[in-house]
């Protein structure tokens, strides 16, 4: 393995971290938040002091890069990144427990949301903004910037591929132009273009500058932190359906964006994971319309409450606009479904992924048709093109490592003795990346209650649901470790 | 005209024979000597050693001075490269080229500036657009389309319990019930210009003309079943049955395909979305039982053996699925074919064949000339379309006062949108358009020929 090539990557990424984490510095100077202050510049030395060492330890590294280093290197930036961007939650005494601290920082770069902190108005605001950041960074994926920004070498520069391959949510990544720096640079623009319209839509609305960044970087990263106690809840009826409406959005593809503006538009409407995408969030909506008519006092604010908390769920965002906890159970229910179900491939969110869904159908399908004529030779298609075999085997593989990953997670925080509902929903909205989940965990409680060691077990599933399993379960490997490299 | 043929193959050979027999020049290409000292043997036309897609072996063909050059080798990409250094040594040759590759086909004939192709000719799909219009109109053998599609030659096999079984022709109108013609009939191998009092027997294979909007009526008022193919058969996997299964999945009926081999299966899987592709010996019958030949409302047997075809077309009909149409790689199998139950017999090469030749005989002659030859009766018929213009004599006078020649009958007059079965008081006006069927080869060129 080329360790010295992952720790120079460690390092740039260690970099970046710091450059981003001057914006919330400065908030905090700005606003006369001390403790916060003193937090952030203990973690820029600390970031110097790491990113300096693997620089120096890290010089002469070989070109040598293959799919194991790819994956290797993703789940250590994760990691690394996670690491460090707690401390100055930590540091500024603001969250006194690491685990707690490592917890609502990884909530926040997985696009999470989920928190343990009872109460965020009272926080200083450079944290405010950091913690909402990290979604920011988080949905698109540091690795992905990293390679937008960086120079790229001529010789052996493909294995980038292996980087977004890791990086990006999807059954089947690909890069949409030649040159691996300008897709990342194309998603990047995309991205940084609809966040700014998020956030003017939102100040139309006479949100405040800082609370409209923030929430729109929550949206933007489907990630769902939010600076009041009451998620969005206290905001004005504009600014929720504005904020249900970029959910939706951000939930999207982003090469279905890229096709727009090359205006291949009919393209993207026939594109059937798009399709059902829409489809499931349409009939989502009209079930939970249905189920909790009686709950509110005028047909609109059902309809508003229905479509912005089942576009929260259903792109893994996890904003709040009332507690569904108190819904009927069939609403709970449908809102569990999209959690599992979760966004669209290539998009910012998490969950398996509509794509995976369909592809996983299509399967089911098939093999079904593969019992009743043996011999038939039938092909998998998606949008009309055939698929790879070795597509459809890794999406098999993926849902037997999620439901596996699910099942041990609930074994092992039941032990803190918390309800079945609450730990099955507390895994789910953690592995999903969606944040609050129902019950104990519920849109108005937090993870603050679980022990140490279920904090563990869900940021184990935080990173792996956001790097999509497999880069998490690579290090598990034996054969990663070997230090023979397999011929 | 002076013609060369690139490719001495099946269809290059039994193109070079009727085109010899027409009269024309002919100068054969091939890469094989053998080939080339057996066609030398049998057809009156010279040969030349070597690749067809070379300059300085067309120019050897007597490229410069030819009129038509024909690139025939089972190669797309060098019947391609053949035509267009033809036309590059040669501005006014015409170039027809054999493109069969699924893949090229769109792309020739749009691309007319860049390929400087005449025509070009492509079997295998040919032949699936003549399944796919028998399977259109179950019950006919075969069609024939004239005057752009208005009139229609199509054949019958008179069976034991046909209605038409011991009817003489003049009866035939109060059975059918719609005007239509029996132009011929083909009795033991032979075939026979009919007149009024002619008899028909068991077994007897008649070609009946018809305006296109009476077929239904002719099938109805015989008896003939036709039930809409909703559920297709094809048994092999080559490119006519990739062609048919594209065609049939535009008309939503619901096709399985047979092959034996998993790799082309799998190609076809992935090409056409809503065929079955079974992967399966289509030659054994617990095979077909297991796909359902019992409900199949056609079965098309498509594999590369004529045997093959054969005995799965035969156990087909004694399974009793309604319609067959067998295909058949050698057109002399289909005399075989005539004793059994083999259904409608299609050879692509006949196709092919019958399709250059009639492009070089519009070519021949430009004026009066022939707009279409269809040789129908195994051969032995042609059904020639003409079009009526100001040199074509006898005019506006009745058929009745006309002097044909003795073996000519006109079977279909069209006059503007509206196809007539002509009686004697038929007169011919410029612009119509008029079949003909003789039973002498080649003999009318050109419009005036048919009067004595």
């Amino acid at each position: 393995m080329n360790v010295k090539m992952i720790g120079r990557f460690l390092a740039q990424i260690i970099a970046v971290e710091g450059v981003f984490l001057l914006p919330a510095l400065a908030i905090s100077l700005g606003y006369g938040e001390w403790d916060a202050v003193t937090g952030f510049l203990y973690t820029l030395a600390i970031m110097a002091a790491v990113a300096g060492v693997l620089f120096l330890l890290c010089r002469k590294a070989g070109r040598l890069f293959g799919a194991r280093e790819g994956f290797v290197c993703v789940s250590f930036s994760w990691i690394t990144l996670s690491l460090l961007g707690c401390l100055p939650f930590w540091l500024s005494g603001r969250i006194p427990g690491f685990v707690d601290a490592l917890f609502e920082i990884v909530s926040g770069f997985t696009t999470t949301g989920a928190s343990i902190l009872p109460e965020v108005e009272s926080l200083p605001k450079g944290l405010l903004y950091w913690r909402s950041f990290s979604h920011w960074l988080g949905g698109m994926g540091v690795l992905v910037f990293l390679l937008a920004v960086a120079p790229s070498s001529g010789k052996g520069s493909g294995f980038t591929m292996h980087l977004l391959r890791a990086e990006s949510p999807g059954p089947d990544v690909g890069k949409l132009v030649p040159k691996m720096r300008q897709t990342a640079m194309i998603l990047y623009i995309i991205y940084v273009v609809m966040t700014v319209i998020n956030i003017i839509f939102l100040l139309c609305g006479k949100m405040p500058l800082l609370e409209a960044v923030c929430t729109a970087f929550g949206t933007a990263g489907t990630g769902g932190f939010a600076v009041k106690n009451d998620s969005i809840a206290s905001y004005s009826p504009y600014i929720q359906n504005v904020t249900t409406v970029f959910m939706l959005l951000f939930g999207v593809n982003f090469s279905c964006y890229y096709l727009i503006l090359l205006r291949q538009i009919r393209g993207v409407f026939k594109d059937e994971e798009l399709r059902l995408y829409f489809g499931i969030a349409i009939a989502a909506i009209g079930l939970i319309f249905w189920n909790i008519r009686d709950i509110y006092s005028s047909a609109g604010e059902t309809l508003r409450h229905a479509s912005f908390q089942v576009a929260s769920i259903m792109t893994t965002t996890g904003f709040a606009t009332t507690d569904f906890d108190l819904w009927p159970s069939f609403s709970k229910t449908v809102l569990l479904t999209l959690m599992v179900i979760g966004a669209c491939a290539g998009s910012t969110g998490g969950g398996i992924k509509v794509a995976r869904v369909l592809l996983l159908f299509k399967i089911l399908r098939r093999n079904i048709r593969q019992i009743l004529n043996p011999q038939k030779v039938q092909i998998v298609r998606n949008n009309g093109r055939p698929m790879d075999e070795k597509v459809l085997s890794n999406t098999n593989a993926y849902l037997a490592a999620y439901v596996i990953i699910v099942i041990l997670s609930f074994l092992l925080i039941s032990l803190d003795g918390f309800s079945t509902g609450t730990n099955l929903s507390a895994v789910l909205a953690c592995f999903n990346n969606i944040g609050p989940g129902l019950e104990a965990v519920g849109p108005t409680c937090n993870f603050g209650a679980y022990s140490a060691f279920s904090k563990m077990i869900l940021i184990v599933d935080m990173l792996a649901g956001r790097l999509e399993i497999f880069p998490m379960l690579i290090l598990l490997s034996r054969s990663t470790w070997s230090p023979h490299r397999q011929k | 005209m002076d013609i060369i043929i690139a490719g001495g193959g099946k269809v290059g050979l039994t193109l070079a024979r009727q085109l010899v027999a027409e009269g024309h020049n002919l100068t054969l290409i091939d890469r094989d000597s053998h080939i080339l000292e057996t066609a030398v043997e049998q057809y009156d036309a010279i040969a030349v050693l070597g690749n067809c897609a070379s300059k300085e072996v067309l120019l050897r063909a007597g490229v410069a001075g030819a009129d038509l050059l024909i690139a025939a080798t089972n190669a797309d990409e060098v019947n391609l490269l053949c035509c267009m250094t033809g036309h590059g040594l040669n501005k006014n040759l015409h170039t027809i080229a054999r493109i069969r590759n699924p893949e090229y086909a769109d792309q020739v004939m749009t691309m007319r500036d860049v390929f400087p192709l005449s025509m070009t000719v492509n079997p295998e799909r040919q032949a699936a657009v003549e399944i796919e219009r028998l399977l259109r109109f179950p019950g006919f053998l075969r069609r024939d389309s004239f005057a752009k599609g208005r009139t229609e030659i199509v054949e019958l096999r008179i069976g034991k319990d046909s209605k038409l079984c011991d009817v003489s022709l003049s009866d035939m109108s109060s059975i059918v019930k719609c005007r239509v013609l029996v132009c011929a009939v083909l009795r033991a191998g032979a075939a026979v210009a009919p007149s009024g009092n002619f008899v028909l027997r068991e077994g007897d294979r008649i070609f009946v003309t018809a305006p296109k909007e009476n077929l239904t009526v002719l099938l109805k008022n015989l008896g003939i079943i036709t039930r809409k193919v909703r559920k297709v058969m094809l048994c092999g996997g080559g490119r006519v049955s990739y062609y048919i299964a594209s065609f049939l999945e535009k008309d939503g009926i619901s096709v399985q395909l047979l092959e034996k081999d998993h790799q082309r299966c799998v190609e076809l899987a992935q090409m056409l979305p809503k065929t079955s592709v079974i992967h399966a010996d289509c030659s054994s019958q617990i095979t077909l039982e297991e796909q359902g030949i019992g409900d199949c409302d056609a079965l098309v047997t498509l594999t590369g053996m004529d045997e093959t075809n054969m005995v799965i077309s035969l156990y087909g009909g004694s399974r009793g699925v309604p319609q067959i149409i067998t295909k058949l790689s050698r057109g002399e199998n289909s005399s075989i074919g005539d004793s059994m139950a083999l259904g409608s017999m299609i050879c692509p090469k006949e196709l092919c064949c019958n399709q250059i030749v009639r492009y070089v005989r519009a070519m021949g002659n430009q004026t009066g000339a022939a707009v279409s030859v269809h040789a129908i009766a195994d051969g032995q018929v042609e059904a020639v379309e003409f079009l009526v213009d100001e040199t074509t004599r006898n005019c506006n006078i009745p058929l009745k006062d006309m002097k044909l020649k003795p073996n000519v009958l006109v079977v279909g007059i069209t006059h503007g949108t509206q196809t007539q079965i002509p009686n004697g008081d038929c007169v011919f006006t410029q612009g119509d358009t008029v079949v003909v069927v003789t039973s002498g080869r080649g003999v009318l060129q050109r419009m005036n020929d048919i009067f004595a």
